[in-house]
């Protein structure tokens, strides 16, 4: 990256976490160069990983110049504090600011927490949990473009946008799995229309496309993450 | 916009209610608390808070409600006045954030085990909970009174509702949740931060609290066993 002034970023990630891409798509929103480091934390995990992150040993893990700070969404304010001539995440009002806190908090406790039971849960709760908690981003959405509203993209899109890779997981998986002479699957589209045009309208930014994986590498994941769990 | 009225939708005992009430008086902004019944929710709560149905949540003249105690405790850190809750360093914040966040997510995890389980599997979630004490309790700096320093901070209002419990847990007990021998910093903290002028004025009543937990009485020194246990 010549020209480029080194602020002294590093990332440890890996390459599908939602996670790791919401700090992907950040840096990125921001301009902000900084040196990839992939962790394949399937595997053993690094001496620098687990040094940095002790307490969770797990990615995303942001090193500015060499001090750490982790979580990924505690990363995204980090970046709006420290370089504040850069593209901000989060609004300036107040009001707005706690507004789209409390919904990347419902991403993280909800979307995240109900989608990772897909692991671990087959059966019919885990969709009846979903197709809930879709509807509710689609009304929180509304006729807003992005989730940041006048802010335009913001906070609340990059926390979200991640896990819509994993949509079409979702509505796979879902299909596969027939219980007590019922068929649910959640189709996305159907539920949460508006949400579809949101995520279409994400990926056309570049800081998106540039982060995120096709569907069919994260249903090829969760395939696998699947088996290890031992439910296929 | 600051000098609006604000409404603090709370019930009584609840740790996280607790952290929205200390924050507003450490900036020194009056409030109106509504109490709720929680097994009989209002309409109020459910206008406001229909995503979670949980409280605390707090109303800010015409504004629309703000939810979720972490989020309350930064809005009122942001919008008011007075000594500031959140370190303003970025790293110091992005530290506390963190383990504010810990305190939510894994450390309650461990405590609520506690409170379902029994036998071997509550003796695990006691040792994980004491870990779980023994890291926030490093988070302590260095000969200061409070996670903040020489006064109360983010990091002592996200636990206070630990301090208080400690008190209440002995008094039933007749045992102290945390032995003094394996986290002295603390047991020291807790008894700073429940005594300290502001925090006293909104722990919940005594008497109350006693009469509310008493009769859980059974769990609770089963937990004291489970947290003895080496």
């Amino acid at each position: 990256m010549a020209g480029e002034k080194n602020v002294g970023l590093v990332l440890l990630d890996f390459w599908v976490s939602p996670f790791g891409q919401r700090c992907r798509i950040a840096l990125a929103e921001k301009g902000l160069p900084y040196e990839y480091v992939e962790e394949n934390i399937m595997a053993v995990k690094s001496d620098r990983l687990l040094r940095s992150n002790p307490v969770y040993k797990h990615i995303p893990v942001l090193l500015h110049d060499g001090r750490t700070i982790t979580e990924s969404l505690i990363i995204l304010q980090h970046l709006d504090q420290v370089f504040p001539d850069t593209r901000p995440l989060l609004p300036a009002d107040p009001y707005e600011r706690a507004h789209a806190r409390f919904w990347a908090d419902y991403v993280d406790k909800k979307v995240y927490g109900s989608g990772s039971k897909m692991y671990t849960e087959p059966q019919m709760q885990t969709n009846i949990e979903m197709v809930d908690i879709l509807k509710t981003l689609e009304r929180e959405l509304g006729e807003k473009e992005f989730f940041g509203g006048e802010h335009g993209f913001g906070f609340v899109d990059v926390a979200l946008i991640p896990f819509t890779a994993w949509f079409e997981s979702f509505d796979r998986y879902s299909f596969k799995k027939k219980s007590f002479d019922r068929y649910w699957g959640v189709k996305v589209a159907e539920v949460a229309p508006k949400l579809v045009s949101w995520a279409a309208r994400c990926q056309e930014r570049e800081s998106v496309s540039n982060s995120l994986y096709s569907p069919e590498k994260v249903y090829d994941f969760a395939g696998m993450m699947r088996k290890d769990f031992g439910i296929e | 916009m600051s000098e609006s009225p604000v409404k603090l939708i709370g019930c009584f005992g609840s740790p996280f209610v607790h952290r929205a009430e200390v924050a507003l008086r450490l900036k020194g902004v009056p409030y109106e608390l509504v109490e709720e019944d929680l097994s009989n929710k209002s309409d109020l709560l459910l206008k406001h808070n229909p995503v979670h149905q949980k409280v605390p949540v707090l109303l800010h003249g015409d504004l629309p409600a703000i939810c979720e105690s972490l989020v309350i405790v930064e809005y009122v850190d942001e919008v008011f006045d007075g000594p500031p809750l959140l370190p303003s360093k970025p790293l110091a914040r992005a530290a506390a954030r963190f383990w504010a966040s810990f305190v939510d997510k894994q450390f309650r995890e461990s405590w609520i085990a506690m409170f379902s389980a029994d036998g071997e599997a509550q003796v695990a979630s006691a040792r994980e909970t004491k870990a779980n004490l023994t890291l926030i309790e490093g988070q302590l700096p260095e000969g200061k009174r409070f996670f903040g320093g020489d006064s109360v901070g983010y990091l002592d209002i996200v636990l206070g509702g630990i301090a208080h419990w400690m008190e209440m847990f002995e008094e039933i007990t007749g045992v102290p949740l945390l032995a003094e021998e394996e986290h002295p910093a603390l047991c020291r903290w807790a008894r700073e931060y429940t005594a300290d002028e502001i925090v006293r004025q909104c722990l919940p009543d005594r008497d109350r609290l006693l009469a509310a937990l008493t009769p859980k009485r059974d769990t609770f020194v089963s937990i004291a066993k489970a947290m003895a246990t080496q």
